[in-house]
C-alpha cells in the first residue's frame, strides 16, 4: 500500500523529460535505421537483404547528414541536460556520418570477392569446418554487418554529444559492442579475424572499467555526472581533490583507449590488422573522431577550469603517441598494420590541439579529425584492392612495382600518404598546420618541436612505400590490383577529393570549423 | 625597380628631381625590348634561323641605335633640368606595404650609354658577320650578343639599383655565355666559369650595398636613395660606397678582383670587343658615377675608388708590357684604361664626367683596336702570339691605318681622343691637390709613359719589322664586312675626343644634369700648358724605348728567359693568379676537404646514427607488442596508474 501511495507523489519529483527531438533527428534518423535495419534482417528474404540493408543504411546516413545540415548553427542542451547539440557536436556528427556513407559503401563492396565481400558469409560456421567450405564462393553474406554499423555509428554520433557522463558511458558502449562484433566478421583468415575481436572485446571492456570507475569517482566528487556540473564543481569544492584527480585520471584512460593513444594503444595493430578492412577503416576513422569529439568536450566543458593540471599530462601523452606511434610503423612489413600505427601518430597529432585549450586548439582538432579520417578511411579502401589468391595482400613486399601496374590506384595511394605525411598541398598539411600553430600559440612550442620531429619519421614510412610503389621493380608474382567497384570507387573518389581539396582550398572549412568551435556549456 | 616600405624613412629634399617621360621617351623600353625580342628569337627558333639570324641581330641593335639618336635630339630640345626623364613600367611586386616598381631612368648619362652600346655594339654586330662567318653557331652567338645587348641597356636605363642589378647580372649572365663560347676548348671552358665565380664576388659586394640601401632608405630607387643622401651617417655612406666599389671592382676587372679578364680573352675576338673592352667592363665606372651622391658625402670611399683605380692603372700597364699575346696586350690595356677611369670618378665632384668622356673614347679606340687584332687573326689563322706577327701594314693597309687611329689615341697622341681623355684625368689627378694628388697623379703620368711602351712594342711587333710568319700563313686584308666596322670606329677613334669635347658644352657639359657641373679644384700646381707638355713628353720617352726595342731590334722568336724579376713578375700578370690561388682557391680548397670530412663522419654519421637509433629503438618497442592480451592489459594497468599518479603528482607540484 505505501508503495501504491507514494507512486503519484514520486510522479510528481520525476516529471517526463523535455526532449527537443529535432536537435537529436541525426542520431534518431541513424538509430531509426538501424532498428529497420533489424527488421529487414527477420523478415526480408535473404537474397534482398544485402541489397536493402545498404539501402536503409544508406538512407539514414544521408537524413542524418540533411539532418546536420538542417541544424547548422543551433546551440542547446536537451534531455534534462545530458545531451548537448552545439557546434563542435554537429561538427563531429557530420564527419561522423560522411565517413559512415563511405565505410558502408565499402562494407557493401561485393566485387572484390568471389560471391561475398569483405564480410564472413556465415560468421557461425567454425574456421575451417566443412559448413565453411560449402559456404565460401557461394553468395552468403552476414547481412547482420549492416545494422550493427548503424548501431555502432549511432553510438558514435551520440558519443561527442553526450553532456552527461553516464550517458556519455552509454554511448561509448553502443558503439563499442557492435564494433567488437563486427571485427570477428572476417571472410578470409577468419582466425585473425576471431582472436582481433576477443582481444578488442577484453581490452574494450577493461578500459570501460576505468572509465566507469573515473565517473563514479567523479560523482563522488561533484555530487553530479553532467559535465556543466561537474565544471562548476571544479570552480567551488577546494576539497577531495584526491577524488576529483584519480576520477579524471581514470576517465582519460578511458577515452584515450579509443583514440588509441600510447600506453593505451597496443590493441590497435592486432585489431586493425585482423578486422575485415572495411571496419578497420570505420574504427580507425569513426571511432576515433568520435572519441576526440568526447575527448574535447570533457576536457574544455568540465575540466576547463583546472587546465593547468591535466595539460601536463596530455603533453606527455602526446609526445608518446606521436613518437610510438612513427617509430614503430618504420619497422613494420605489413602496410595494414603501418596504417595502424600511423593511426596511433596521428592521434598524438591531434592531441597537440587539444594540448591548447584554446579556441584555435578545438578549431584545428575538429578540421584535423575531418581531414585525417576522409585520407585514412580511402587509404584503407586502397588495401582492399590490392589482392592475391589469399585475399588481400598487405604485405609491404609485395606493393614494389605497384606503380607501374595500376598508376591510378598507386597515385591516389601516394596522394594520401602525402596527405598522411603532412606534405603542403594536402589537407594534411593543412590540419597539422592548423593543429601545431595552435599548440605554439598557447605556449606549447616544445610540444609542437617534438611533433614537427615525429612527423618527420612518420614521413619517412610513407614516402618508403611511395619510393616502393613507383621506384622498385614488380615482384613476379606480386598481387593483381582488382577493378574497383561502384562502391569502393565513389569511396575512394570521395577520399582522395577531400584530401587534395583541403589542401588546395582549405580556408572554407577552417573557417566552417573556426564557428563551430564553442562548446555550449 | 623601387622597393620602397611605406613605414622607412623618406627622404624629400636636396637630389635630382626626375620628370615622367611623355611623347618620345615614352618609348624607352623598345631600347631594350627590340634585341631582348632578337635574342628570344634567335636562341629559340634554332637552325631555322640560321639563314638570318645575324641579319635579324645586327637589325635589332642598329633600330635600338636610331631610336636612342632620335631620344638624343629630343632630349638636346629640352632644358637641362628636364632632362632628367623617368618612366614607371609597371608595379612588379604591390605586396601590402612592400613595393616593387618597376621604371626607367633616361638621363645624359644613360643616353650616353644607350649610344655608346647600341652603336659600338652595333659596329661589332656587323664586324661578326664576317668574324663569325665560317662558324656552325653563328646565329646562337648572335642572339647571345643581343642578350647582351638588352642586359647592358637594362642595367644603365633602370631607375632604381634593383633594376640595375638585374642588367648587372644578365650581363655577367651573357659575359658567361660568350666567354665559354667555344666551350669545346677547356680553356674557353674554365675562362668562363674563372670570370663567373670572380664577377660574383664583386655581386656580392652589389647586393649588400643594395641591402644597406634597403635598410637605410627604406628602397633602392634612385630617387629615393639620392635625395636621402647627404642625410645619413658618413660610416654608412662609406659602407655602401665601398662595397658599391667592390661591385665595380668586380664588374669592370680592377684590382684585386681583376684575374678573370685576361683569361675572358679566350672568348671570340668581337665579344672582348665589345663586352671586355667597349662596355661591360665599364659598368663599374657607370655604377659609381651614377652613384655620385653617395660618393659626394663619403670622401673616404672616393678615397678607396682612386686607389683601386690608380693600382689597377699601373698593375694592368705593367703586365701589358710583358704579354707576347696581342689579346692579353689589349687585355690589360683595358684594365688600365678602366683604371683611369675609376680614379676619375673617384677624384669626385666635378670629375665625375671626365670618367665618362675617357669611357666614350676609350670605347671608340678600344674596339677599334680589338677589331683589328681580331682581323689580324683572321689573317694568320688565329695565331695570337705577337712574335709570329711582323711586317703586316703592307698586306692590311686598313686594319694598319684603324689600328694606327686607336693606337694614336690611346697613348694620348695631340688632337686624338686620348689627348683629350686620358690627359684631363691626370690634370685633374694632379689639382686634387695635396699628397694625394701628387701620389695619384704621378701614378697617372707614369701610367701614361708605360701605355705609349706596351702600345709602341705591340705595333712595332704587329706591323713592323720582317715577317715572322708561321708556315702556310698568307695575310689577307680582311671581307669589307670587317673593315667597314673598323673604319667607322676609327674614325670615332681620331675624333671622339675632340668632339666630345668642343661641340656645344661637350659631353661633360651635357653630363651635368645628371653629374653635377664641372668645378674646378685648387688652382694647379703646374699650368695645364705645361702638364700637357709633361704628359706628351712622358709618354714619348715611352714610345721610343719601345721603339729602340722592339722596332730597330729583330723580334726573337721566343721570350728571353734572362730577363729582371720585375718583367717575370709581369709575365706571370704580377702573380694576380696565384695570389688568388693562395689566398683564395687553397683555403677554399682546405675549408672544402674539411666540410666534406666533416659531411662525411659529423652530418652523414649523425644521420646514419639517427637513422640506427630510430630503428633500433622501433625494433626494441616492437618487443613490447607481443600479441598476448594479458600484457596489452598489464601495459594498460600500469599506464592508468601512470596517469593517476601524473595527475595528482602535478597538482601536489
Amino acid at each position: 500500500m505505501s508503495t501504491a501511495q507514494s507512486l503519484p507523489a514520486l510522479a510528481a519529483d520525476f516529471p517526463a523529460p523535455q526532449i527537443a527531438y529535432s536537435a537529436l533527428s541525426p542520431m534518431v534518423a541513424v538509430f531509426g535505421a538501424a532498428l529497420i535495419g533489424v527488421l529487414v534482417e527477420a523478415f526480408a528474404p535473404r537474397r534482398a537483404r544485402a541489397g536493402l540493408q545498404l539501402a536503409v543504411a544508406l538512407l539514414g546516413l544521408l537524413g542524418g547528414l540533411l539532418a546536420v545540415g538542417l541544424l547548422a548553427g543551433t546551440r542547446e542542451v536537451t534531455a534534462v541536460g545530458a545531451v548537448a547539440v552545439d557546434g563542435p557536436a554537429l561538427f563531429v556528427q557530420g564527419t561522423v556520418l560522411a565517413l559512415g556513407v563511405a565505410a558502408m559503401l565499402l562494407l557493401a563492396e561485393r566485387s572484390l570477392e568471389s560471391g561475398g565481400g569483405a564480410i564472413v558469409a556465415q560468421a557461425a560456421t567454425v574456421p575451417g569446418s566443412a559448413d565453411e567450405r560449402a559456404l565460401v564462393g557461394t553468395d552468403h553474406l552476414q547481412t547482420e554487418v549492416f545494422p550493427l554499423a548503424m548501431l555502432a555509428i549511432g553510438g558514435m554520433l551520440l558519443f561527442p554529444a553526450s553532456n552527461d557522463l553516464l550517458l556519455m558511458f552509454v554511448a561509448l558502449e553502443v558503439l563499442s559492442l557492435p564494433l567488437y562484433l563486427m571485427c570477428g566478421l572476417a571472410r578470409r583468415r577468419r582466425l585473425l579475424s576471431q582472436e582481433a575481436a576477443v582481444k578488442y572485446f577484453l581490452l574494450g571492456a577493461f578500459s570501460s572499467a576505468f572509465f566507469l570507475y573515473g565517473l563514479a569517482l567523479l560523482y563522488g566528487y561533484a555530487g553530479t555526472v553532467s559535465l556543466p556540473g561537474i565544471a562548476a564543481a571544479t570552480q567551488v569544492t577546494a576539497s577531495n581533490d584526491g577524488l576529483l584527480y584519480t576520477g579524471l585520471g581514470l576517465l582519460t584512460v578511458g577515452l584515450l583507449f579509443k583514440i588509441s593513444a600510447v600506453p593505451f594503444h597496443s590493441w590497435t595493430p592486432d585489431v586493425y590488422q585482423g578486422a575485415p578492412t572495411p571496419v578497420t577503416a570505420l574504427m580507425a576513422t569513426g571511432t576515433k573522431v568520435a572519441a576526440f569529439g568526447a575527448l574535447l568536450r570533457v576536457y574544455y566543458v568540465a575540466f576547463g577550469a583546472i587546465r593547468w593540471d591535466w595539460r601536463p599530462l596530455l603533453w606527455v601523452i602526446a609526445i608518446a603517441t606521436m613518437a610510438v606511434g612513427a617509430l614503430l610503423a618504420i619497422t613494420q612489413r605489413d602496410v595494414k598494420r603501418m596504417l595502424a600505427y600511423s593511426s596511433v601518430a596521428h592521434a598524438g597529432f591531434i592531441l597537440t590541439g587539444v594540448v591548447a585549450a584554446t579556441r584555435a586548439g578545438l578549431a584545428g582538432s575538429l578540421f584535423y579529425l575531418l581531414a585525417y579520417g576522409f585520407t585514412t578511411l580511402a587509404a584503407f579502401g586502397i588495401l582492399t584492392l590490392v589482392r592475391d589468391a589469399d585475399g588481400e595482400a598487405t604485405d609491404l613486399s609485395s606493393w614494389a612495382g605497384l606503380g607501374r601496374r595500376s598508376p591510378m590506384v598507386a597515385g591516389a595511394f601516394a596522394i594520401l600518404l602525402l596527405a598522411l605525411a603532412g606534405i603542403p598541398l594536402t589537407s594534411g598539411f593543412t590540419g597539422k598546420f592548423a593543429v601545431f600553430s595552435a599548440a605554439a600559440d598557447a605556449g606549447a612550442a616544445g610540444l609542437v618541436v617534438v611533433a614537427v620531429v615525429c612527423s618527420a619519421i612518420a614521413a619517412f614510412f610513407y614516402v618508403r612505400v611511395i619510393v616502393l610503389m613507383f621506384f622498385n621493380e614488380p615482384a613476379a608474382d606480386g598481387p593483381t590490383v582488382a577493378i574497383p567497384g561502384a562502391f569502393t570507387s565513389a569511396a575512394l573518389a570521395l577520399g582522395v577529393a577531400v584530401t587534395v581539396v583541403l589542401g588546395v582550398f582549405p580556408s572554407p572549412l577552417l573557417k566552417l570549423a573556426d564557428q563551430a568551435a564553442l562548446f555550449i556549456r | 625597380m623601387s622597393v620602397t616600405a611605406s613605414s622607412a624613412l623618406l627622404v624629400q629634399g636636396a637630389g635630382p628631381q626626375y620628370v615622367n617621360a611623355t611623347g618620345l621617351f615614352t618609348l624607352s623600353w623598345v631600347l631594350i625590348a627590340l634585341p631582348l625580342l632578337s635574342a628570344a628569337v634567335l636562341l629559340l627558333t634554332g637552325r631555322r634561323a640560321n639563314a638570318w639570324g645575324h641579319l635579324l641581330g645586327c637589325a635589332s641593335v642598329l633600330c635600338s641605335f636610331v631610336l636612342g639618336l632620335a631620344m638624343l635630339f629630343a632630349m638636346l630640345g629640352r632644358s637641362g633640368p628636364d632632362r632628367l626623364i623617368d618612366q614607371h613600367l609597371f608595379s612588379w611586386i604591390p605586396a601590402g606595404s612592400f613595393q616593387v616598381e618597376a621604371g626607367l631612368l633616361l638621363d645624359p648619362l644613360s643616353m650616353t650609354f644607350v649610344l655608346l652600346i647600341t652603336g659600338v655594339g652595333g659596329m661589332i654586330h656587323i664586324y661578326s658577320i664576317g668574324y663569325m662567318a665560317h662558324d656552325p653557331e653563328r646565329r646562337r652567338f648572335f642572339g647571345e650578343l643581343n642578350l647582351f645587348v638588352a642586359a647592358m641597356l637594362l642595367l644603365v636605363l633602370g631607375d632604381s639599383f634593383l633594376t640595375l642589378y638585374v642588367g648587372w647580372e644578365g650581363v655577367g649572365l651573357a659575359s658567361y655565355l660568350l666567354i665559354g663560347f667555344w666551350s669545346y676548348k677547356p680553356t674557353a671552358a674554365t675562362a668562363a666559369k674563372k670570370a663567373f665565380l670572380v664577377n660574383r664576388v664583386g655581386d656580392v659586394g652589389l647586393s649588400l650595398a643594395i641591402m644597406l640601401m634597403f635598410a637605410t632608405f627604406g628602397t633602392t630607387s634612385f630617387a629615393g636613395v639620392f635625395s636621402g643622401a647627404d642625410r645619413m651617417m658618413a660610416a654608412t655612406a662609406t659602407g655602401i660606397g665601398l662595397l658599391l666599389l667592390l661591385g665595380a671592382c668586380g664588374k669592370s676587372a680592377q684590382f684585386p678582383l681583376q684575374s678573370w679578364l685576361l683569361d675572358a680573352m679566350e672568348g671570340p675576338t668581337p665579344v672582348s670587343a665589345l663586352i671586355h673592352a667597349a662596355t661591360m667592363v665599364t659598368a663599374g665606372v657607370y655604377l659609381i658615377a651614377r652613384s655620385n651622391p653617395i660618393f659626394d658625402v663619403s670622401p673616404n670611399a672616393r678615397l678607396g675608388v682612386t686607389i683601386v683605380g690608380a693600382v689597377t692603372l699601373l698593375f694592368g700597364a705593367t703586365i701589358g708590357c710583358a704579354y707576347d699575346d696581342i689579346k692579353k696586350v689589349l687585355a690589360s690595356s683595358t684594365m688600365s684604361q678602366v683604371g683611369y677611369m675609376i680614379l676619375a670618378v673617384g677624384i669626385g665632384p666635378g670629375v665625375y664626367a671626365l670618367g665618362i668622356v675617357q669611357l666614350v673614347c676609350h670605347g671608340f679606340f678600344k674596339a677599334t683596336m680589338f677589331l683589328g687584332a681580331g682581323s689580324v687573326m683572321h689573317a694568320t689563322k688565329d695565331n695570337v702570339n705577337m712574335r709570329h706577327y711582323g711586317g703586316l701594314r703592307r698586306l692590311m693597309p686598313i686594319t694598319f691605318l684603324t689600328f694606327t687611329a686607336g693606337y694614336l689615341a690611346i697613348i694620348g697622341f695631340p688632337f686624338f681622343s686620348g689627348f683629350y681623355s686620358k690627359d684631363k684625368i691626370i690634370e685633374a689627378a694632379f689639382d686634387k691637390g695635396g699628397t694625394s694628388g701628387l701620389v695619384l697623379g704621378s701614378a697617372a703620368l707614369l701610367g701614361a709613359g708605360v701605355t705609349a711602351y706596351y702600345m709602341t712594342r705591340l705595333m712595332a711587333m704587329t706591323f713592323f719589322g720582317r715577317p715572322r710568319w708561321e708556315e702556310g700563313v698568307t695575310p689577307n686584308e680582311s671581307p669589307r664586312s670587317m673593315t667597314m666596322p673598323m673604319i667607322v670606329l676609327g674614325i670615332g677613334a681620331v675624333f671622339a675626343g675632340a668632339l666630345l669635347t668642343f661641340v656645344g658644352d661637350g659631353l661633360a657639359g651635357f653630363l651635368t644634369p645628371s653629374l653635377g657641373p664641372a668645378e674646378k679644384g685648387s688652382p694647379p700646381v703646374i699650368s695645364a700648358s705645361g702638364q700637357t707638355l709633361l704628359i706628351l713628353a712622358v709618354a714619348t720617352v715611352g714610345a721610343v724605348i719601345a721603339y729602340l726595342q722592339f722596332g730597330r731590334r729583330s723580334v726573337p722568336d721566343t721570350a728571353r728567359q734572362d730577363v729582371p724579376v720585375v718583367v717575370t713578375a709581369a709575365r706571370q700578370a704580377l702573380y694576380g693568379d696565384a695570389v688568388n690561388e693562395a689566398v683564395f682557391m687553397r683555403p677554399g680548397q682546405y675549408t672544402t676537404r674539411a666540410l666534406v670530412f666533416f659531411d662525411n663522419f659529423g652530418v652523414d654519421g649523425a644521420v646514419r646514427g639517427l637513422a640506427a637509433l630510430v630503428g633500433g629503438s622501433s625494433g626494441r618497442l616492437r618487443r613490447v607488442q607481443t600479441g598476448f592480451v594479458r600484457s596489452y592489459a598489464l601495459l594498460m594497468f600500469g599506464g592508468a596508474a601512470l596517469v593517476v599518479i601524473g595527475l595528482t603528482l602535478a597538482y601536489a607540484i
